[in-house]
């Protein structure tokens, strides 16, 4: 798995709420059986004016003029700003994927949906939960400011503006350990073998119907 | 010390190790499949070359590509063909149970689980698939994932998890007629909103849901992602054991006076710490219709589209302006004003027998109205549509201008040919009524079976409790 550790990127602001996977990576882009390509689909709903398909030439695409990520003054961004609930909907591991591919590394929001957070830290993309009111100044400060960046230590837990003002995040131990390394979990869990032997081994004599 | 919940019971039987910091390895029963999200899991096993653990908890079905129309000649879009053909191979190559798309038994992932026997109260079950959730019905803990869990389970068996916290939805007292599961489960997420759920396992409870068939209770479940949440639960009662009993991968006889003692003792005891309790009143619940771009975006059938002028928090009303844009729809009309181009009957929400039972009793030898271009029936599985023409449900249908189908998630997402033009409007049975989720510019309105068919008659949404 690729690692996460620091980043210093270019700020976009999305401040909207309940951006749903479908608005992320819309289905007909699911049809690829491959893990890569993506990023040039991201958003293609709101990103292009005439409708998207599995295949397309990305050059001959009319651009929505007022989608923020066409701005000039927004490419290249690494961290998304956004509203509640980010990544809310289905499954699709697709959306980090497209983001992914597209250039970001991390997402800032309020609060996220439990599986897009959760499959973000498999592609070493970090999602980073902190307060309305900070995301909404960040925001303000990109809004104001062309060329806005952030800095993201992973290590550190913190997020520094340009002007040095500091806020800390919370993440859970364990997937800092495997962001910052870069680790495989399959790889983790498969050093367990013993023990998922043993539970299963137990499970056949108490519940023998679930082995049928 | 406080008693245990259906969570902390099927939890606490599945933990294979846990760790100093709550981290623990979650041993997974059933691994259910499909074509979507399960290509990239099964190349990463390939190029790692590691092979799956365990076989037989495995079965997987192609759903979400697959036409609804004659399937004789096969998948017309080559790029769904291939994802579709990818299944079988991997299936083939590895001894996958697969029910391939011209096998009566196929259908959509969660319409087949609980119909073969494969989802059993108590088990885990996964699948990479977010409603995923409908399985909770049996007292089973059941959520989706994303492809690199899909791998990882493939691989070990197990997931790397933490405990969620543990909300109580109880819908107390009785419904009124015409009032069913779809209506109860847009009122909650309407009640609690679509991140209200986060970070929880829900378990429904109230003698609203304990009257709901199993049919009903996975429409219920279904939704529990709208809500947030990963898992939704029902508690194990004779309604669940008489379901399951007898279905293809249930236990044996030999096995089974074991299993069900087992199983009933999967309900919360009367002393269970909940982390939130919520409760409504199930006599106040109407007929529901969405009217926005999420589900929490629902109101009565007898209310009207609501102003966002009037909402104070300006990303909320934002939000609202945004979806009444993208929708056509202006503040004070009237649900009932809203006219329909096409009528959806179908999902893993409301797909199942009792779905196109309840669908059809609406109908009355009525017609769908002329300004609706197409209205049509998508069992959810080879199964359903057999019992359905069993029960001449086809026939009232097909008489009253419905197009009736092969099985398949189809419209809901629309990722193979059935879908919406943009600026259409449709009534759907579903469960998202995301900006584009029914094709790109087309506008959803989520709604029961019942409501559905009413609306596909009258050309107009209507309180099906008067039609």
């Amino acid at each position: 798995m690729k690692s996460f550790t620091q980043i210093d990127g270019l700020v976009v602001p999305m401040m909207r709420s309940n951006v749903d996977t479908d608005a992320i990576i819309p289905k007909q882009f699911l049809k690829s059986i491959k893990r890569s390509g993506f990023g040039v689909n991201l958003f293609d709903a709101w990103r292009y004016d005439d409708p998207g398909f599995p295949g397309q030439d990305a050059s001959t695409r009319q651009p929505t003029k007022d989608f923020i990520l066409n701005a000039p003054r927004y490419k290249g961004a690494q961290i998304l700003l956004a509203g509640d609930n980010f990544g809310c909907g289905s499954s699709r591991e697709h959306a980090v994927w497209a983001l992914d591919d597209y250039g970001f590394r991390s997402v800032i929001a309020p609060s996220f949906a439990d599986i897009f957070f959760n499959n973000s830290f498999k592609s070493g993309f970090l999602p980073i939960v902190v307060e309305e009111a900070v995301v909404e100044r960040f925001a303000a400060e990109c809004e104001a400011s062309e060329g806005y960046r952030l800095s993201i230590d992973l290590a550190a837990q913190t997020v520094t503006t340009p002007s040095g003002d500091v806020t800390t995040f919370e993440i859970d131990a364990f997937r800092k350990h495997c962001l910052l390394n870069g680790f495989d979990d399959i790889g983790l869990t498969l050093q367990k073998r013993d023990a998922i032997e043993q539970y299963e081994a137990a499970r056949k004599q108490s519940a023998p119907w679930l082995f049928t | 010390m406080a008693g245990k919940t259906l969570y902390d019971k099927v939890w606490e039987s599945h933990v294979v190790n846990e760790d100093d910091d709550g981290t623990v390895l979650l041993y997974i029963d059933r691994h259910l499949v499909h074509e979507v999200t399960s290509p990239q899991a099964f190349e990463g096993l390939q190029l790692a070359g590691r092979q799956p653990w365990r076989i037989s908890s495995m079965l997987a079905v192609a759903d979400h590509n697959v036409p609804t129309t004659a399937r004789d000649a096969g998948i017309d879009d080559p790029v769904s063909k291939l994802q579709v053909d990818t299944l079988d191979d991997n299936c083939e190559a590895y001894g996958i149970t697969e029910f391939k798309m011209n096998d009566l038994r196929q259908g959509i992932v969660h319409v087949i689980g609980p119909e073969q026997g494969a989802t059993l109260p108590g088990m885990t079950v996964v699948c990479g698939d977010s409603h995923t959730s409908t399985h909770g019905a049996f007292g089973a803990l059941a959520f989706g994932i994303g492809t690199s869990e899909v791998e990882h389970v493939m691989a070990t068996q197990c997931l790397v998890q933490k405990k969620s916290k543990a909300m109580l939805v109880s819908v107390d007292g009785q419904t009124g007629p015409g009032v069913t599961a779809k209506d109860i489960v847009l009122a909650i997420i309407s009640e609690i909103g679509t991140a209200g759920g986060t970070g929880y396992t829900i378990e429904f409870g109230g003698d609203a849901i304990r009257a709901l068939s199993m049919e009903g209770r996975m429409t219920v479940c279904n939704m529990s992602i709208e809500a947030g949440a990963r898992a939704g639960m029902v508690a194990v009662d004779q309604t669940t054991i008489d379901y399951v009993k007898e279905r293809p991968f249930s236990p044996s006889a030999h096995h089974w006076d074991k299993a069900v003692a087992a199983w009933q003792q999967l309900h919360s005891d009367a002393d269970a710490q909940f982390d939130k309790v919520v409760r409504l009143d199930a006599s106040s619940i109407q007929p529901q219709v969405s009217w926005g771009t999420s589900p929490e975006m629902v109101t009565d059938v007898n209310g009207q589209v609501p102003d966002p002028a009037s909402v104070d928090d300006p990303i909320k009303s934002e939000g609202m302006q945004r979806a009444l844009e993208y929708m056509g729809l202006t503040p004070a009309t009237a649900i009932q004003d809203i006219k329909l181009d096409r009528v959806f009957i179908g999902s893993c929400t409301n797909s199942r027998i009792e779905d196109l039972r309840a669908a059809a009793e609406v109908i009355k030898k009525r017609k769908v109205a002329s300004t609706v271009k197409q209205a049509m029936v998508v069992p959810g599985s080879g199964l359903v549509k057999q019992q359905a023409e069993n029960e001449g449900l086809d026939t009232l249908f097909t008489d009253a201008g419905f197009e009736w189908r092969e099985p398949g998630c189809s419209m809901c997402l629309a990722m193979n040919a059935d879908k919406l033009e943009p600026g259409e409007r449709c009534a759907s049975t579903s469960n998202r009524n995301f900006e584009g989720r029914q094709g790109q510019g087309g506008r959803t309105h989520l709604v029961s079976p019942a409501m559905a068919a009413a609306a596909a008659i009258a050309g107009h949404f209507v309180d099906v409790r008067e039609f």
